[in-house]
Parts: structure tokens; C-alpha cells; sequence
């Protein structure tokens, strides 16, 4: 819940005096606040947390960051139907430790 | 090194831990106080990639671990009633309260919903205007700004049937509190970075100074964290204790202004209960006077809790840093992440939960 996750502002729009936005996350579309980084436009890197973005980034550490979370299964994990998710935690692994 | 690949840059990681064990002489305990750098630590084996003698201790940083037992029943209770549709963040549907979690509450007919950002949540109320829509705010700085902009946006556009179940949690009470313990280990700390990236760095400075601790802004990633470690490393054997900043493409000194001043408007400073540690002075955040009339404290009158911990889990003694989970007897036998008895080893964020994920399955300590 904590995770930040870096995207490409892809749309910028106003709704109801609150500036909104399309974040592309490598593939993955979600509408997200920009409220609170009033400069950005289409183009720009954000670094967005639970659907508001709290700061802008550099295209390049944008896109490593993405590669690695893609590469690990973190974005998977961030934009999971988050009901099933919480209703599947991941498996146990065997406790081959145990005495 | 099996676990170098993960890294990204295999070579600048090698770099840093051949610095890291060029410069240690002696041990030291650091402490990362973000649940995401606990998951990376574990995840990536960074604590085993350390020289002998340094230890991560893993802090509080979760914040479905901390968030009160009180309010999790207090929760509970609300989604229970008619006509309530209850939102949470996914991580907080398995935490279990005193006899229950809002996934049973769920099973048994309460309208609990999960929603990826607050904001869903105020949508939610405006479609369904003969329900009462309450948001779980659970979250460190980071996640104020957000929760604290459904408010306003509630307010603003008329929704009254909207509320917050407001718990925040800060981050420099917490890291006061560990550092006044008699039992406090920590010599330096990695500060969390996206917390950073909203309030700035201007409150830890008074902390490097009273305490004489290094605290360094550390992002999430593997390379972050060990440059993050690295710098701490390198203060310390230097007998510093400085403020630095090793995830600056992310955090600017001074956060992000805006954010700031909406959480100002709509919360205010209270002292809070840490779920496993303890009431902390001034170390959270609940609504303020002006936006109490959204306030599902007050607006569910919810009489009776009696909470009551899980008698074996030792989820204190792990938030504060006093055993690894491992150690905890229920740990992958009793208590896993499908059938938790404690908050850490619910969410991913949880040093129980990341322990389990990544096999740290040493052999619990005979007590
Ligand atoms: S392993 Fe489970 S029971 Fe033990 S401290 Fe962690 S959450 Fe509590």
C-alpha cells in the first residue's frame, strides 16, 4: 500500500476544479489526482501513491524503476484485483527449517 | 550471489557492498524504518549481504501493522452496519482484530469494499447517495495528502453521506520514541523516502542533533537501499551524524508544498496508539475541528470495544526491533499469511509476512 509507482502522464483534464490525469504504468492505464503537482503536463513522469501523484521524476529513473518492478511482478501485484488479492495470499512455502 | 540479479545494475551493486565492506570495521545496527525497504531487504537477501556484524533491524514503517487494535474493531463494527459501505485499502481486509477481520465481516454480508485509491471511495458515496460511504484512512505521510483530499472534495461537492475513519501515523514521533527506549539498539536510520517526498527533511534535523544519529532518505529499490545503508555506514565510521538525502531523484528538501498545505487544513496533531507498541505522543494525525462533521468516529456511534490481542503473537517485540519473526513461535505454523495472527504478517509491507515470502524460515529460537 505504501508503493510509489512511476508513470507517464498520458492525459490531463479538469474535473470539477480538481486537476485529473491518465498515468500509463508500462502498459497499465489508471486515472490518478494531480492535484498535487500542478506544473505537469502530458509527457511528464510522476510518482504516483494510491491514485495521487506526490512528485514529478526524470524519464530515465521513471523507466528503470518500472523495468525492475515489471521484472519482479510488482506491478502485477500493485494493479491486482485487490479483493481477489486480499482473498488469495500467496501460497505457504514448506518449513523445511523446522526442527 | 544468487541474489545480486535482482538488482538492476549487478555492477554498481557489487560496487557498493565492496565499498560497504572496505568500510566497516566493527558492527553496528542500523534500522530501516519503511516496511517497502523491510520488504526489499528480505526480498533481495540485502541484510546477508552485509559484513558480519552489521544488522537490520526492521522498524515500524507498516502501516497495517501499527494501525491500533482499537481501530481495527472500531472498523469492524462500523462495516457491520446496515446501510454502510465500508472501503478499505486492500491490505487491511485480513488484519485481524480482536475476534475478526473485515474479510469475515465481508463473508457474512457486509458491504466491504476494496478500492485502489480514497478518491474511488468518494465516487462511491456520490453514486450511492442513500448509503453512508465510510474510507478507512489508514497511512504514514505518504498517504495523508490523498486521504485528506477526499474530504475536501466531500466537502466542497456537497456529499455528506462521505466519512473518514481516520488512523495516520508519523514518522519522526516514531523514530523520538524508539530512540528514547531503554532498549534502543539503533546507532543510524534509513529514512523512508516517500514520506520525505511529501513532508521534506526540515523535521529530522532536530532528530540527527538531540540523538546524534545519522538518518539518511533512502528510496525502496535494492540499489537505493544499500546506497542508503552505505551512506549510514560511512557516517558512522566517520563518527558523524548528519542529515543526508540518497534518494534525491524522488525527495526534495523542502516535499511538496501542496500536499503539505491540504493536510494542514484538514488534519490536525494527536497523540496515537501504535498497535504492538504503545501510545506515542504527537505522533499521528486525525481530522481536524473544521472537517469533524466528517468524522466516522463521530458520526458511528460504536459503544463497547473491548479489545483483545492474540495471547502468543509477538508482533511487538518484532515492531520494535527486540526479535527477528522467525524467533516467534507461531511464525509459519499457527500464524501465516493466510491465517494471520498478527498485523505484520498481513501485508507485504510486514516484516512477519516478508520473512514468510522469502523463506527466512530459520529455525525458531527455543525460548
Ligand atoms: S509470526 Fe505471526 S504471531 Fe508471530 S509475531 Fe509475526 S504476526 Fe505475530
Amino acid at each position: 500500500m505504501c508503493l510509489g509507482v512511476p508513470g507517464r502522464v498520458e492525459r490531463v483534464w479538469d474535473a470539477d476544479g480538481i486537476s485529473m490525469g491518465e498515468v500509463d504504468f508500462g502498459g497499465v492505464r489508471k486515472e490518478v489526482c494531480l492535484a498535487y503537482v500542478p506544473d505537469v503536463g502530458v509527457g511528464a513522469y510522476v510518482i504516483v501513491h494510491v491514485g495521487f501523484a506526490i512528485t514529478t521524476l526524470d524519464e530515465a529513473s521513471a523507466l528503470e524503476t518500472l523495468a525492475l518492478f515489471r521484472s519482479i511482478g510488482t506491478l502485477e501485484a500493485e494493479f491486482a484485483d485487490p479483493l481477489a488479492a486480499a482473498d488469495s495470499p500467496p501460497p505457504t512455502p514448506p518449513l523445511e527449517a523446522t526442527p | 550471489m544468487k541474489y545480486l540479479d535482482e538488482f538492476g545494475d549487478v555492477e554498481l551493486a557489487q560496487r557498493l557492498l565492496d565499498d560497504i565492506r572496505a568500510t566497516v570495521t566493527r558492527p553496528w545496527a542500523l534500522m530501516e524504518v519503511c516496511g517497502g525497504q523491510t520488504h526489499t531487504i528480505i526480498r533481495n537477501g540485502i541484510d546477508q549481504l552485509l559484513p558480519e556484524g552489521v544488522e537490520m533491524i526492521h522498524g515500524p514503517g507498516c502501516p497495517v501493522c501499527v494501525t491500533p487494535l482499537e481501530m481495527i474493531d472500531r472498523a469492524l463494527a462500523i462495516a457491520e452496519q446496515p446501510g454502510v459501505i465500508f472501503c478499505s485499502f486492500g491490505d487491511m481486509i485480513r488484519v485481524p482484530g480482536s475476534h475478526d477481520d473485515l474479510f469475515a465481516v465481508k463473508a457474512r454480508g457486509g458491504d466491504v469494499r476494496v478500492v485502489y485509491s480514497p478518491l474511488d471511495a468518494v465516487k462511491l458515496a456520490r453514486d450511492n447517495p442513500d448509503r453512508q460511504v465510510v474510507f478507512f484512512g489508514v497511512g504514514f505521510e505518504t498517504t495523508a495528502p490523498a486521504n485528506a483530499m477526499t474530504v475536501k472534495l466531500a466537502r466542497e461537492q456537497g456529499i455528506g453521506n462521505f466519512s473518514l475513519l481516520v488512523s495516520h501515523v508519523l514518522v519522526p514521533p516514531a523514530i523520538r520514541a524508539i530512540m528514547d527506549s531503554p532498549t534502543c539498539r539503533v546507532q543510524g536510520f534509513l529514512a523512508a523516502g516517500h514520506v520525505c517526498t511529501v513532508m521534506g527533511m526540515a523535521q529530522y534535523g532536530p532528530l540527527v542533533q538531540a540523538y546524534q544519529v545519522p538518518i539518511v532518505v533512502t528510496g525502496f529499490e535494492p540499489l537505493d537501499v544499500l546506497e542508503g545503508i552505505r551512506r549510514v555506514l560511512h557516517q558512522l565510521e566517520a563518527g558523524q551524524a548528519r542529515l543526508d538525502n540518497a534518494y534525491p531523484r524522488a525527495v526534495a528538501p523542502q516535499g511538496n508544498p501542496v500536499a503539505q498545505a491540504v493536510v494542514a487544513e484538514v488534519f490536525t496533531t494527536c497523540d496515537r496508539q501504535w498497535r504492538g507498541i504503545g501510545m506515542i505522543p504527537q505522533s499521528g494525525w486525525r481530522l481536524s475541528p473544521a472537517f469533524a462533521d466528517f468524522d466516522a468516529e463521530q458520526r458511528f456511534e460504536v459503544a463497547g470495544i473491548v479489545t483483545q490481542e492474540s495471547p502468543v503473537c509477538r508482533a511487538g517485540e518484532v515492531l520494535q526491533g527486540l526479535i527477528k519473526p522467525h524467533q516467534c513461535a507461531a511464525f509459519g505454523r499457527a500464524c501465516t499469511p493466510r491465517s494471520p495472527l498478527g498485523a505484520p504478517m498481513v501485508s507485504s509491507e510486514g516484516a512477519c509476512a516478508a520473512y514468510h515470502a522469502f523463506r527466512r524460515l530459520d529455525a525458531p529460537v527455543a525460548s
